[in-house]
C-alpha cells in the first residue's frame, strides 16, 4: 500500500534542513514557498528515509487570486507518496521554478501548464506551447478565458 | 527447333516475300506473349487477395463477379480514371519515363521463357544472361522514380533500393552459373532438356539462393522495404496516381510472373511433366511458385535495411561460392549417368552448410553512437 | 577528398500511417541513422479538462471515454474511483466485481490490439493484427450484450455501474476464458521465435531502468525495464486485494521486453477473471444511490488506476457545486514518450517506427 507520508514531520524535517520554506503543512499535504522549491526538491529526492524519485503528476489549480501547482512525488522504494504544493500570486507573469533537472518526468507536464494557464517555469529546457499551436493568444484553461 | 522457326519454315513454303516470313511470326509471337502476360497477371492479382486472405482468416473479395474474378478488372478501372497529379517539385521527364523504364524490361524477360515444348519467341543461346541483363535495368527506373518524385520519403526508398538490388543480383547470378554448369548450356531450352531430375532435387542451395535472391529483386516481402506501407508509406511510388500507378503495380505481378517462370524453368523442369499437355504444367508450377511467394508474404516481418545488407554480402555470397565450387567438381568428376549421387552429395553438402551459417551468422543491429 | 554529407530532415507527419493517430515527429537523419527526434503533439486537443468544468460529475463520464479510447472501460473507471473517493462513496460489491471483470477484458484487448499493431510495424502485412482481433471481436461481443457499445461503452457510473448484466454473460465469459489460453499460446507459438521478429526487437530501443524512473514512465513499458511497479499491487484501489495473480517484468527494456511483458500480462488478467467470476456475489445492487446533481463536499483528491497503458490518473477540485472546479487528467503515454529522444537517436528510420510502435501511443490521451 503506497502510504501517503506524514507532512507535519516531513515538514518539520524541510524546515531544518531549509529554513523559510515551508509555509503549511497540515491538511495532507505540503506547501512551500515558490522561491525554495528546487531546494527542496533535491532535498526530497536525494535524503536517506525520504528518496522520492518518481513524479507522478504535476499540475495547476487556477483559484482567482493566485496560481497553485501541485505536486505529487512517490517513492518507489519506502513504498511512500506526498503532495507538495506551491502558490504563485500574481495573475500577469506568474513564475516558478523548473523541476525538470531533478525529474525528467516534468518536462511536458510544465510544458502543457505554461501553455494552458500561462505559469512560467524558470529553467526549463524548451518552455513552448504543447497542445496549443504556436502563436495562439491566451491561457484558455484560466477562469478569466471564457 | 522452336515452334515459331516451324512456322516461319511453313510461311516460307507458302511462297510469302522474306520480310513477311520474317516479320510475322514474331508479330504472332509477341501479340500471344503480351496477352499471356496480361491475363495471367490479372489472374495472379486476384489469386495473391484471395491467398492472403485465406492466411488472414477472412474472406478476400467475393462480390465482383463470381468469387471476385473481376475484382481485378475493377481495379484496373479504378486506377485508369484516377486523376494523374505530378508534384509541383517534381522533375517533369524523368518523372513521366520512369514507369516505363520500370515496365518494360519486364516485358522483355518473357521473350526467352519457354512455356511449352519448343514454345519460346526466340531461344538465345545466352538465354539466361540476357535475363539477368535486363532485369538490372528497372533498377534505374526504380532511381528515377524515386529521384524525381522531389519526396524525401521517396528519396530514401530510392537509396535503398539501389543498395538491395545490386547487392543481391551477385548471389542470384552466381546460384544460375552452377545451373549451366550442369546443363552446359546457357540457352533455357537446353536447360529444360538437360533436366531428367529436376535442378530443384539436384541443387537445392542454389535454388534456395536464387529464391531468396529473386525475392529481393522483387522488392517482395520480407525484403519490401522499398514499399514498407508502415515506414516510407509506399517508397518509391508515392507521388504516382492513375496510368502511371497501374503500370507500376502491373509491373510488380508482371516481375512475378517472370521470375516464378524463370525458377519453373531453371530448377522445376520447365514444361515437363506425365499426362497432361506441357503449357498446363508450366502454368501450374508458376502458380505454386507464385502460391509460395504469396505465402512468405503474408507471414514475415521485414527486414530493415542493414540487417537486409549484411545477409546479402554476409550469408548468402559466400554460400553461393561454396556452392559454385562443390558443382564445379562435382561436374568434373561425377559422369552424368551417376547423377543421383550428386543428388545425395547436395542434400548433404546444403545441410552441412545451412546449419553451419545458422550458427556463425547473426542478424544483428546497431546502434551507431551519434 | 572527404565526402560532404548533409544533415536532412524529415517529417513523419501528422498523416502516416504508422504513428497511431495524428502525431508528428520531426527527424533530422545523417543517411539513415537517426539523430534527433521531436515530437510534435496537439492535434487532437478537444479541451477536455476545460470542458469538464462545465458539466455536471456524471455528464463528464461520455468525455473520458474518449481519451483512450482503445480502453475506454478503463477511462470510466478512473474517472468514477476519483469522484468517489472525493466524496467517499461506498460501491456495492457485485458492482466491484463487475468493475473488475470489464476491466481485465478491457486490458486484454487493449493489449491484443498494441501486439498486433506492434507487428504490423515490424511489417507482418496485417496478418498478427486479423489472428488478434479474431479474439478480440468476441471481447467486444460481450461489451456489447452488456452495454450496447462496441468501442465508447459510457458503462460506468459514480457508485457503481449502470446497468446489470444479463443472464446470457456469465457462462460467454466463462466460455471466452477457458478457451482463450490455448490461442495465446498460439500467439505465442508463431511470433515468439521468428527469425527476423527477434533481430528487429531484440536489443532495439532499450530504456535504461533509470531513465524510466525518472521520466516517471509507467505501465508496461516501466515494467519491461525492470521496475516492478504495478499499481494494483502496490497500492490496491478497489477489490484487487482479494486477487493472486503476478507481474510480470523484463530485465532489458527493449521493444522485445514490451511486447513480452504484454502478452504475459495478457493471461494473469485471464487468471483475475476467473477468480473475480468465482467469488462474485450471485445478486446485489449494481449501483450506490447517488443523485443526478450530484454535489461532493469541497476539497481535492487524486484517483489513479492501472490503465492498461499504464498509471491513469484523474485530479478533481471541488468546490462543493454540480460541476467540478478543476479536473486535470494525468495521461501515462504522453508522460512515456518523454524518454523518446533516449531510445531512438542512433538507430535507424526502420527502427523508429518500430519503438514508436512498442510504446503503444494513443493520441486521445496524450491530446485530451
Amino acid at each position: 500500500m503506497t502510504i501517503a507520508v506524514n507532512t507535519e514531520e516531513t515538514g518539520k524535517r524541510i524546515a531544518e534542513a531549509i529554513p523559510g520554506s515551508v509555509i503549511s503543512s497540515d491538511k495532507g499535504s505540503l506547501s512551500v514557498d515558490s522561491k525554495a522549491l528546487a531546494q527542496v526538491s533535491v532535498f526530497l529526492k536525494d535524503t536517506p528515509g525520504l528518496e522520492f524519485d518518481y513524479l507522478t503528476v504535476l499540475t495547476a489549480v487556477d483559484y482567482l487570486d493566485y496560481f497553485e501547482v501541485v505536486y505529487r512525488l512517490v517513492s518507489m522504494k519506502h513504498n511512500q507518496s506526498l503532495i507538495l504544493k506551491t502558490r504563485v500570486y500574481g495573475r500577469e507573469n506568474p513564475a516558478v521554478p523548473s523541476v525538470t533537472g531533478i525529474w525528467r518526468a516534468a518536462y511536458y507536464q510544465e510544458r502543457e501548464i505554461f501553455d494552458l494557464l500561462g505559469i512560467k517555469f524558470e529553467g526549463h529546457p524548451d518552455l513552448r506551447r504543447l497542445l496549443l499551436w504556436e502563436g495562439f493568444n491566451g491561457h484558455p484553461l484560466r477562469r478569466d478565458y471564457l | 527447333m522452336t515452334l515459331l522457326d516451324q512456322f516461319q519454315l511453313m510461311l516460307k513454303g507458302l511462297g510469302w516475300p522474306d520480310w513477311a516470313v520474317y516479320l510475322t511470326p514474331a508479330i504472332v509471337g509477341i501479340l500471344i506473349i503480351i496477352i499471356f502476360v496480361l491475363t495471367v497477371v490479372i489472374v495472379f492479382i486476384w489469386w495473391e487477395r484471395r491467398l492472403i486472405s485465406r492466411f488472414q482468416i477472412r474472406l478476400g473479395p467475393n462480390r465482383c463477379g463470381p468469387e471476385g474474378i473481376l475484382q481485378p478488372i475493377a481495379t484496373a478501372v479504378k486506377i485508369l480514371l484516377k486523376e494523374d497529379i505530378v508534384p509541383d517539385k517534381a522533375d517533369k521527364l524523368i518523372h513521366f519515363i520512369a514507369p516505363i523504364i520500370v515496365f518494360v524490361p519486364i516485358l522483355l524477360i518473357f521473350a526467352v521463357m519457354p512455356f511449352g515444348e519448343g514454345a519460346i519467341l526466340v531461344d538465345l543461346n545466352v538465354g539466361i544472361i540476357y535475363v539477368i541483363a535486363i532485369s538490372s535495368i528497372s533498377v534505374i527506373g526504380i532511381f528515377m522514380a524515386a529521384w524525381g518524385s522531389g519526396n524525401k520519403y521517396s528519396y530514401i526508398a530510392g537509396m535503398r533500393s539501389i543498395a538491395q538490388m545490386v547487392s543481391y543480383e551477385i548471389p542470384v547470378v552466381l546460384a544460375l552459373v552452377g545451373v549451366a554448369l550442369i546443363s552446359g548450356s546457357f540457352s533455357m531450352l537446353s536447360i529444360v532438356e538437360a533436366q531428367s531430375i529436376p535442378f530443384i532435387l539436384l541443387q537445392p542451395l542454389g535454388f534456395l539462393i536464387f529464391f531468396l535472391g529473386c525475392l529481393a529483386e522483387m522488392n517482395r516481402s520480407p525484403f519490401d522495404l522499398l514499399e514498407a506501407d508502415s515506414e516510407i508509406v509506399a517508397g518509391y511510388h508515392i507521388e504516382y496516381s492513375g496510368m502511371k500507378f497501374a503500370m507500376f503495380y502491373l509491373g510488380e505481378y508482371g516481375v512475378a510472373l517472370a521470375y516464378a517462370g524463370i525458377i519453373t524453368t531453371l530448377f522445376l523442369g520447365g514444361w515437363q511433366g506425365p499426362l497432361l499437355p506441357p503449357v498446363i504444367w508450366f502454368l501450374i508450377k508458376v502458380m505454386a511458385v507464385f502460391s509460395v511467394i504469396v505465402w512468405i508474404r503474408s507471414t514475415l516481418p521485414r527486414f530493415r535495411v542493414d540487417q537486409l545488407m549484411s545477409f546479402a554480402w554476409k550469408a548468402m555470397l559466400p554460400l553461393a561460392v561454396i556452392n559454385l565450387l562443390v558443382i564445379a567438381v562435382e561436374v568434373l568428376l561425377i559422369p552424368a549417368s551417376l547423377q543421383w549421387v550428386m543428388l545425395i552429395l547436395n542434400f548433404g553438402f546444403a545441410a552441412v552448410l545451412i546449419l553451419l551459417w545458422s550458427k556463425l551468422f547473426t542478424l544483428g543491429g546497431g546502434r551507431v553512437e551519434v | 577528398m572527404p565526402i560532404k554529407t548533409e544533415q536532412f530532415y524529415l517529417n513523419v507527419g501528422p498523416q502516416h500511417p504508422s504513428t497511431h493517430g495524428v502525431f508528428r515527429l520531426r527527424l533530422s537523419l545523417d543517411g539513415e541513422v537517426v539523430t534527433d527526434v521531436e515530437p510534435i503533439i496537439g492535434y487532437l486537443h478537444r479541451g477536455i479538462e476545460k470542458l469538464a468544468e462545465s458539466r455536471t460529475y456524471t455528464q463528464i463520464i461520455p468525455l473520458t471515454d474518449r481519451l483512450d479510447y482503445l480502453a475506454s472501460m478503463t477511462d470510466n473507471v478512473a474517472y468514477c474511483m476519483a469522484v468517489e473517493k472525493l466524496a467517499g462513496i461506498k460501491v456495492p460489491e457485485r458492482a466491484e466485481y463487475i468493475r473488475v471483470i470489464f476491466s481485465e477484458l478491457m486490458r486484454i484487448s487493449s493489449h491484443m490490439m498494441a501486439v498486433g499493431f506492434y507487428l504490423n510495424d515490424c511489417g507482418a502485412f496485417f496478418t498478427p493484427v486479423l489472428y488478434m482481433w479474431r479474439e478480440r471481436e468476441k471481447i467486444i461481443d460481450l461489451f456489447d450484450m452488456v452495454c450496447g457499445q462496441r468501442l465508447l461503452y459510457n458503462y460506468m457510473r459514480i457508485g457503481g455501474v449502470s446497468q446489470d448484466f444479463p443472464d446470457e454473460f456469465l457462462p460467454a465469459v466463462k466460455k471466452f476464458v477457458a478457451e482463450m489460453p490455448r490461442y495465446i499460446g498460439e500467439y505465442n507459438q508463431l511470433i515468439k521465435q521468428n527469425e527476423i521478429f527477434l533481430a528487429r526487437s531484440k536489443g532495439v530501443g532499450i530504456l535504461p531502468r533509470e531513465t524510466a524512473v525518472n521520466i516517471g514512465a509507467s505501465g508496461p513499458v516501466l515494467r519491461a525495464s525492470g521496475v516492478k511497479w504495478d499499481i494494483r499491487k502496490m497500492d490496491p484501489y478497489s477489490i484487487y486485494d482479494r486477487f493472486d495473480f503476478e507481474v510480470p517484468t523484463g530485465d532489458a527494456g527493449d521493444c522485445y521486453d514490451r511486447y513480452w511483458v504484454r502478452m504475459q500480462e495478457m493471461t494473469q488478467s485471464l487468471h483475475i477473471i476467473e477468480q473475480a467470476i468465482s467469488q462474485m456475489p450471485a445478486k446485489g445492487p449494481v449501483c450506490a444511490d447517488v443523485p443526478q446533481f450530484f454535489r461532493p463536499p469541497q476539497g481535492e483528491t487524486y484517483g489513479y488506476i492501472e490503465a492498461p497503458k499504464g498509471n491513469l490518473g484523474f485530479y478533481i477540485v471541488s468546490d462543493g457545486s454540480i460541476a467540478p472546479y478543476r479536473l486535470h487528467i494525468y495521461p501515462p503515454t504522453l508522460i512515456n514518450i518523454t524518454a523518446m529522444k533516449d531510445m531512438m537517436v542512433g538507430w535507424k528510420v526502420a527502427d523508429l517506427i518500430i519503438i514508436f510502435g512498442s510504446m503503444d501511443v494513443v493520441l486521445g490521451e496524450i491530446d485530451r
